[in-house]
């Protein structure tokens, strides 16, 4: 469907004015309205997003969405307007946000002190930064709507004034962000001194006939910096924990439901539209495949030594954005697919597990792990669903994460790459296993009492509410809702198909940019879709039933050390990496310039 | 990490990318070049739409989407700045400040600049499409130049003439307005952030048709985000204490005042 | 000497990010992270160049419009530019203030309620 001029094209730059208007309109009328007023409006206002996404998602099944902003449509393949292009991926993800914004909106009624409605607004502008991100198509104004998801983002960070944490990781999520979005800017203009363009299709035309030089090099490391330190991949992660660790419990289901994903995305969209056709295939797979499987690993690890229920949980996203990468660096359709999957699962998922810390809080003033040692005793049904939340973390079928674990694994075995798997399936159970090993101690006392409890609580926004003695429906429900989303990722008969397509589109770099600047129809040819397959259903279990070794392994420990005196020897160099995450904002901006010169060494030695 | 550790990651990480970007530079084409062809497209479009800043036709015209997304970066940050700002805990605003007196001379420049500073403030404004400025820039010097008015007059005669209320609402009201006429766009049959109005003669003072609009817009918004913003760094130094009287340290100005009650910890 | 700006350019971000990581003040932290993006001010800007050309403006005084002018595409992105920065430095700034009051420090050394 060629949809250059007509009504459905105009919807996608309204779905960016939307939000914008109502955070307006509430900033105006909120200190006159009750609260519930104020988060009714802001509900109505994201539900209303995920029906025009939703709609927008249907339209795009059928062929790209293009809209040239103000009109200005292009004139023999060059044009000076802004487009916006909304393929099945992007209006996917876009959907994802708005949905869980509406989520973390009913969630957060009886939750937090909305200052005026202020919240309220600072996410209306979040999900317009979003959302915008998610649809546009030209790199300058991924850039703008980057930075006011940053903005917003920082502001949510450190809402709770009196929480000192906030405040900390409220600046280094701050200054960290914005350095990397400065890089990508310069990264922007090397791309621009070399092209004249800022738009995905004319870069992408423009580029196609040129041979990979240190200009190219140096302008994909440095705007795929921006949006990769946004996405937590190593040594540009260390500002995730920090964020996730003090912000609101809504706020973190919505950085790592959608927001560190974005970054991802924003990333790989720039990488196929841009350098695909520029850069060798082998290298940039490479690249992604190592730094993915660091990620990887490094967030498992960390995320098993944690006993900061939400720190924990940070480092696990961390740990499965690094799985994501894994799948998406296959380069393929089949590992986009897989990657995509995975994240819808995640999202609902790692979601339902924040909000729970969430309820933590709300409930017993703390989120540490060894603290918290039998409280939740009373409150079998939240420890019940935790389990449940951990064991879909972990890649139990038929949640969507074991979905795209299986479409990833299967592709990626199909690259050659054999022991993916492994890595999938281990990272998936130590840090479910952790989750496990969370709930078994918090709400069913499993195991000895920790003697290491600390007088000092572990820090995580006591303030958000004086203890709740009864859970209202308003923050179970969207547990609930989060849980089930996950697992109908995985149930529903055409996901795999849906995703295959989507990724099939997404990875048509030559068609998003003749489409765009041409008006030529598509003709995507997308490859037969994998789906459940025993080998993927096989790992699934198994990672399960590893998750709950590791818990086991994690409660009971401790005679485990004793008999074998090897275990300690792993002590030193954990320390050593506990030590690396310092809090200290001047080690994360050393790391970042580190991963610069890495990813300048994947990419640009072997083209020397 | 040690601070060696530290400056030993940076060092190598910058010798990488440093050497790259070295490499990189040398394949610029070179500074001054005349190839742009951006340039060569953007000014007949400009000239079309009857706008003599080809700068403000890009911004408000060519590529308006940024311009919406820059407008509510500078929404949101004012909205952060309120938030984190405020007073929280065990704070509240205290009101009794005895403050000095300005000097003759302040009083007298402040009061000369002030409608100086206004009317440049808005000619700026009013004249964005035709010459260098526009809504950001001249909203930027409102703002800031109603600020005269403190610098030569008191904290809180100054807080009488400048509610924070209004201005919140007129900035919330201002940065709606541009999605909303961008939305209009679309109303009419053409598209979102269309220049739709009448485009006079170029070089008249009504050409470019939304470009004044949208830069008056954009104007009001910023000249009313910047007061907020300067009134939460103005509040949260003079004002805002602690419950038990102290004052929490930082940004003493000269006429910054002892504790009211002269309370001590 | 043709590719000087873009040196400068590039120092100017090194040099800010280098600021950031050895200081001992978060106010200093926020300004050098203002000065790192100075560096992509003259690099957009420098780009844009042309030698001998005029400001693409055709109003006051009214010229005819013509080809002979700097790139005003580079000019608007580093229009938006500032106003990003100066919006992102002012928060930043709010927050450091806050900080300093909570924590009764500003040296990221002694700032310890976030670890491991």
């Amino acid at each position: 469907m060629l949809s250059f001029d007509n009504a459905t094209a105009m919807l996608a730059p309204i779905a960016v004015a939307i939000p914008i208007v109502m955070a307006c309109v509430l900033l105006v009328a909120g200190r006159r309205l009750p609260r519930l007023a104020v988060d009714v409006v802001a509900l109505a206002t994201a539900l209303a997003m995920v029906s025009l996404l939703a709609y927008l998602l249907v339209a795009a099944a059928s062929g790209r969405i293009v809209t040239w902003a103000a009109g200005w449509t292009p004139h023999h393949g060059y044009s000076v307007g802004i487009v916006l292009v909304v393929d099945p991926l992007g209006a996917g993800i876009a959907l994802l946000a708005c949905s869980l914004t509406a989520i973390a909106f009913l969630f957060s009624v009886r939750y937090l002190d909305a200052v005026e409605a202020h919240y309220h607004c600072l996410m209306l502008l979040f999900l317009a930064g979003m959302v915008g991100l998610a649809l546009t198509g030209d790199l300058f104004d991924m850039f703008v709507f980057f930075e006011l998801m940053g903005a917003a983002a920082y502001g949510l960070t450190a809402i709770v004034v009196e929480d000192e944490s906030a405040l900390q990781g409220g600046i280094n999520f701050g200054i960290v962000n914005s350095l990397g979005a400065y890089l990508s800017l310069t990264g922007l203009g090397l791309l621009f001194a070399r092209t004249g363009s800022v738009g995905l299709p004319q870069l992408h035309t423009e580029l196609a006939h040129h041979r990979p030089d240190a200009l190219i090099v140096a302008a994909f490391v440095l705007v795929l910096t921006g949006f990769l330190v946004k996405g937590a991949m190593v040594p540009f992660h260390f500002w995730l924990a920090d964020a996730h660790a003090v912000a609101p419990a809504p706020v973190c289901l919505l950085f790592s439901g959608v927001m560190v994903p974005l970054g991802i995305y924003a990333a790989f969209r720039i990488y196929w539209t841009v350098f695909a056709p520029v850069l060798p295939l082998g290298d940039v797979r490479r690249t992604f495949l190592v730094l993915g499987a660091v990620t990887a690993v490094l967030g498992a690890v960390m995320a098993l030594s944690q006993r900061h229920f939400k720190r924990l949980l940070a480092y696990s996203t961390i740990a499965h954005v690094g799985l994501f990468l894994v799948a998406l660096a296959c380069l393929s359709v089949g590992g986009t697919a897989g990657a995509l999957i995975y994240v819808a699962g995640h999202a609902g998922v790692k979601g339902a597990l924040f909000l729970i810390a969430g309820v933590m809080l709300a409930r017993y003033g703390s989120v540490d792990e060894y603290d918290l040692y039998g409280a939740g005793n009373g409150q079998k049904a939240m420890g019940v669903l935790l389990i449940i939340g951990a064991l879909g973390l972990a890649g139990l079928p038929p949640f969507g994460t074991a979905l795209g674990k299986a479409l990833s694994e299967d592709a990626a075995s199909a690259a050659g790459y054999g022991w993916v798997p492994v890595l999938f399936v281990a990272v998936s159970a130590l840090t479910g296993g952790a989750v496990l090993r969370v709930a078994g101690r918090v709400y069913f006392a499993l195991g000895p009492m920790p003697v290491e409890r600390s007088p000092m609580r572990a820090r995580g926004n006591e303030d958000e509410e004086p203890r709740l003695l009864h859970v209202p429906w308003t923050m179970i429900a969207p547990i609930l809702v989060l849980l089930a989303g996950g697992l109908i990722v995985g149930l529903l008969p055409g996901a795999h198909s849906v995703a295959n397509r989507a990724a099939a589109t997404f990875i048509d770099s030559a068609g998003y940019s003749h489409q765009a600047l041409y008006k030529l129809p598509e003709g995507i040819v997308a490859p037969t879709a994998s789906n459940w397959t025993g080998v993927g259903l096989g790992l699934g279990f198994v990672s399960a039933v590893l998750a709950c070794c590791v818990a086991l392994a994690g409660l009971y420990g401790r005679r485990l050390a004793e008999k074998w005196p090897v275990l300690r020897e792993a002590y030193g160099p954990l320390n050593l990496l506990h030590r690396l995450h310092s809090g200290h904002v001047g080690d994360y901006v050393a790391w970042m310039m580190m991963g610069l010169a890495v990813l300048a060494g994947f990419i640009g030695l072997p083209l020397r | 990490m040690t601070r060696t550790v530290r400056y030993v990651v940076f060092g190598l990480g910058a010798t990488g990318i440093g050497l790259l970007g070295v490499f990189a530079i040398l394949k610029i084409p070179a500074f001054g070049a005349s190839s742009h062809p951006y340039r060569d497209a953007s000014i007949p479009a400009a000239v079309k739409h009857a706008t003599s800043n080809v700068i403000s036709s890009i911004n408000f015209d060519q590529r308006g989407l940024d311009t919406l997304g820059e407008e509510s970066i500078f929404l949101a940050s004012v909205l952060v700045i309120s938030v984190i700002l405020r007073p929280a805990g065990h704070e509240t605003e205290r009101r009794e400040l005895s403050e000095g007196r300005p000097l003759d001379s302040t009083v007298l420049g402040g009061l000369v600049f002030l409608p100086i500073v206004l009317i440049i403030g808005l000619d700026v404004i009013t004249h964005g499409h035709l010459t260098p400025g526009g809504g950001f820039q001249g909203g930027v010097i409102l703002g800031t130049g109603i600020h005269l008015l403190y610098v030569a007059g008191t904290y809180r005669m100054f807080e009488k003439v400048r509610p924070v209320r209004p201005f919140e609402w007129t900035e919330a009201i201002a940065a709606g307005a541009f999605a909303c006429l961008g939305i209009s766009g679309v109303l009419v049959g053409a598209s979102f952030l269309a220049n739709v109005v009448p485009q006079g003669v170029f070089g008249d003072l009504f050409s470019a048709g939304t470009v004044p609009l949208l830069n008056g817009v954009v104007g009001v918004e910023v000249a009313s985000g910047v007061v907020v913003l300067i009134s939460k760094f103005l509040e949260q130094a003079l004002t805002v204490r602690s419950d038990s009287g102290n004052p929490q340290g930082n940004g003493h100005t000269s006429r910054e005042t002892k504790t009211p009650d002269g309370q001590h910890p | 000497m043709s590719h000087y700006a873009y040196f400068v350019a590039g120092w100017l971000i090194l040099i800010g990010a280098f600021g950031i990581m050895r200081s001992k003040n978060l106010i200093q932290s926020v300004v050098c992270l203002a000065v790192a993006q100075s560096g992509t001010y003259v690099l957009l800007l420098s780009i844009g160049y042309q030698w001998g050309g005029a400001p693409p403006l055709f109003g006051e005084p009214a010229t005819k419009p013509n080809l002979h002018v700097v790139d005003p595409l580079v000019q608007a992105m580093t229009l938006t530019d500032i106003v990003v920065s100066a919006t992102v430095t002012s928060m930043l700034l709010a927050i450091a203030i806050q900080i300093h009051k909570r924590h009764g420090t500003i040296n990221p050394d002694e700032l310890n309620a976030i670890r491991g």
